[in-house]
């Protein structure tokens, strides 16, 4: 017997307790070298802990490379970690929290609104499936995915019938993010989600995923390359670099007093939006290093303009600056040896 | 003094059979020599056709109408020969993806040396040396090592800055840019962009620079002409039309940026979405997502005028 519904999902560990614990987390990518060469590998994601809070929208940013859409990855497991823990509401996942049961709280939805649905489903279809796996009768199943529809601002009657290709970017989005919630998840992970729309189209869109934010009492992890936009939408904020967290902490501490070099740098990138502004130096030259070969010592070493000779030695380590708000550099680490650390206090 | 670009009335048409599909309406625009100008707008607006337009890199099956004059040169009545020294010799242009636009199996170095030897001959040599002065000059380090690369040795903004370089190496008048900063991480992107105004300055070039992002139009150019369905909404100075738009969708997208929601909690959007070239409305196109539509705007497209002496708006209810 199919049921009509899903089974509700229960709050475990109460408020205080975190939505998803993330310890350790590492994924090296092989690469192939010549026969004799030495083998090698990306180092996509490498050593990341961080914890996502009930209800909050924890902002990832960074620039390619640094590992943000390969931790998305890791924690739907859409690939498996080398190593580290994944804590899901006080159960870790794979283990006490089948992955069955994990997947069905934690949903994703793509940058590419296109390449992320079946071009041979229409759309109530598409959002339809992932409740039918799960048990839900095809009419009831069908039934909430009209619901969906209407409340990511899409009118059923029109919609629900058509393929893919016969939306525009903005409404395949908006199927996304249906299907998204079609099977009731806690924790709902956006990857660069809104990156591909025209910017009228974006602000329609973050708008539509605040007002589900506040109804459906999810939590979200935000990924994007666009500072302004994580500005907007993100409670906490988490600054990637190379496969590391480089910075940690409340988005306003974050934007209004950065403690990594690369932190400030990133911000003092984003293009100002008035000529009279404009600025006569790149806060940063080169590119991004590759992922392949990180610099001993601090990953962010090369292109820093604090650098001292620690910095290439002394892999700094994520220390808290004041609670809940904490940066991997030995500028920020008391007694590290760089003449910008504070004092050790006596 | 006389525009070193003077577009007039330019039309692009797409495709033939019941639903052709109107790309470029009417644009008009002149660049003095020196000046920089943004064509800004979202997809489909039409900002990329306009650019191709002035280096004719339209399929044969596109109908283009109205005049492009670059340096005196009527482009549309060009020979196929005669285009082929205008392309790079007088107007030259970058790309989105560098990586797309270079030849995955010959060197940087061999590449811009084949376009040194046909426009300006000389030896294989010199060529190389001018290759070589050229990668100094957009600051590619190791230059030397550098113009053995192949394209896939090399990132992003290195990439970036060898298509620059090729673009210059003949000492064009006009450099035309297609989004060349959008695939770019944003540390990179503020490097090519004030790597383009110093180069743009150095070589006196004129420059229209094709881009959805308003910060990055903020950043280059002097002027800005906002496009909408195929049409130039409204052209200005870009400090001007940054501060007091007057069109009702340029006033839209400026209000629509989050870094403006400070503290609010909701973003201002501009309601619906761009309209369907093949089936635009008969008068203004924005006059469906418009809060201040009125009966002449359904019936009427709006002229490109003057308002108060400053820049222009095509718009019956500008302000």
């Amino acid at each position: 017997m199919r049921a009509a519904v899903l089974p509700p999902l229960e709050d475990r560990g109460g408020p205080a307790q975190p939505l998803l614990t993330v310890g350790g987390l590492v994924k090296h990518f092989p690469v192939k070298g010549g026969v004799f060469g030495p083998r090698r590998a990306v180092q996509a994601v490498d050593g990341v802990d961080f914890s996502v809070l009930k209800g909050e929208t924890l902002g990832v940013v960074g620039e390619s490379g640094c590992g943000k859409s390969t931790t998305a990855r890791l924690l739907v497991r859409l690939m498996a970690p080398d190593a580290g823990t994944v804590i899901f509401d006080g159960e870790s996942v794979g283990d006490a929290l089948s992955l069955r049961d994990y997947r069905r709280q934690v949903q994703m939805v793509f940058q590419d609104s296109y390449a992320s649905l079946n071009p041979r489903l229409t759309i109530e279809d598409s959002i339809a499936f992932g409740p039918r796996v799960h048990g839900v009768a095809a009419r009831a199943a069908t039934g909430r995915a009209h619901d969906l529809l209407a409340r990511v601002g899409l009118e059923p009657r029109r919609f629900a019938g058509r393929y893919p290709h016969e939306l525009s970017g903005g409404q395949r989005q908006r199927v996304n993010i249906a299907r998204a919630l079609a099977l009731e998840p806690r924790l709902v992970i956006l990857d660069e989600a809104v990156s591909a729309l025209d910017k009228s189209v974006e602000a329609q869109v973050l708008n539509l995923l605040l007002d589900l934010k506040r109804d459906f009492g999810l939590t979200y992890i935000f990924i994007s390359h666009d500072l302004n936009v994580v500005r907007f939408m993100a409670d906490r904020v988490m600054v990637m670099y190379l496969g590391r967290v480089a910075e940690i902490g409340a988005r306003d501490a974050v934007f209004d007093a950065p403690a990594h070099p690369y932190t400030a740098a990133l911000l003092a990138s984003m293009p100002k939006a008035d000529p009279a502004e404009r600025r006569d130096a790149p806060p940063l030259s080169g590119d991004p290093p590759n992922p392949i070969d990180p610099p001993p010592g601090c990953r962010f070493n090369p292109r820093c303009a604090f650098v001292e000779d620690v910095c290439r030695r002394t892999d700094p380590p994520l220390a808290a600056l004041v609670p809940q708000h904490s940066a991997a550099c030995l500028m920020a680490s008391s007694g590290s040896g760089h003449s910008r650390a504070p004092e050790i206090a006596a | 003094m006389t525009p070193m670009i003077d577009i007039r009335d330019l039309s692009v048409v797409f495709g033939r059979g019941p639903k052709p599909v109107p790309a470029v309406d009417g644009v008009t625009l002149a660049l003095a020599p020196g000046e920089v100008v943004a064509l800004l707008g979202e997809s489909g607006s039409g900002k990329s056709v306009t650019l191709r337009s002035l280096l004719r890199l339209h399929p044969a099956s596109a109908r283009v109408g109205g005049t492009i004059r670059v340096d005196g040169t009527d482009v549309m009545a060009l020979s196929p020969r005669a285009l082929a020294d205008f392309r790079g010799r007088t107007v030259s242009m970058i790309f989105q993806e560098p990586r797309l636009a270079l030849d995955p199996v010959y060197t940087i170095g061999d590449q811009i040396a084949e376009a040194v030897r046909r426009h300006r001959g000389g030896t294989r040599a010199q060529a190389r040396a001018r290759a070589l002065d050229l990668f100094d000059r957009v600051r590619i380090p190791s230059a030397k090592r550098r113009l053995d690369n192949y394209p896939h040795e090399m990132s992003g903004g290195m990439l970036q800055r060898a298509m620059i370089a090729m673009a210059l190496s003949c000492d064009p008048k006009v450099l035309l840019a297609d989004e060349p900063t959008t695939a770019l991480d944003a540390t990179v992107q503020i490097q090519i962009l004030l790597l383009v105004r110093e180069l743009q300055r150095e070589y006196g070039l004129s420059v229209i620079f094709v881009t959805h992002d308003i910060g990055v139009a903020a950043e280059v150019a002097d002027r800005v002409a906002v496009m909408y369905a195929g049409r130039i909404v409204e052209e200005g100075a870009i400090a001007d039309v940054i501060r007091s738009p007057q069109h009702p969708y340029a006033r839209g997208l400026l209000d629509a940026r989050v870094e403006l929601a400070g503290g609010r909690d909701r973003l201002i959007t501009i309601p619906g979405a761009p309209p369907d070239l093949a089936d635009l409305p008969p008068g203004c196109s924005f006059a469906p997502r418009c809060a201040r539509v009125s009966g002449e705007c359904r019936t009427t497209v709006p002229p490109l005028a003057a308002p108060l002496g400053r820049g222009q708006v095509a718009c019956f209810h500008p302000g």
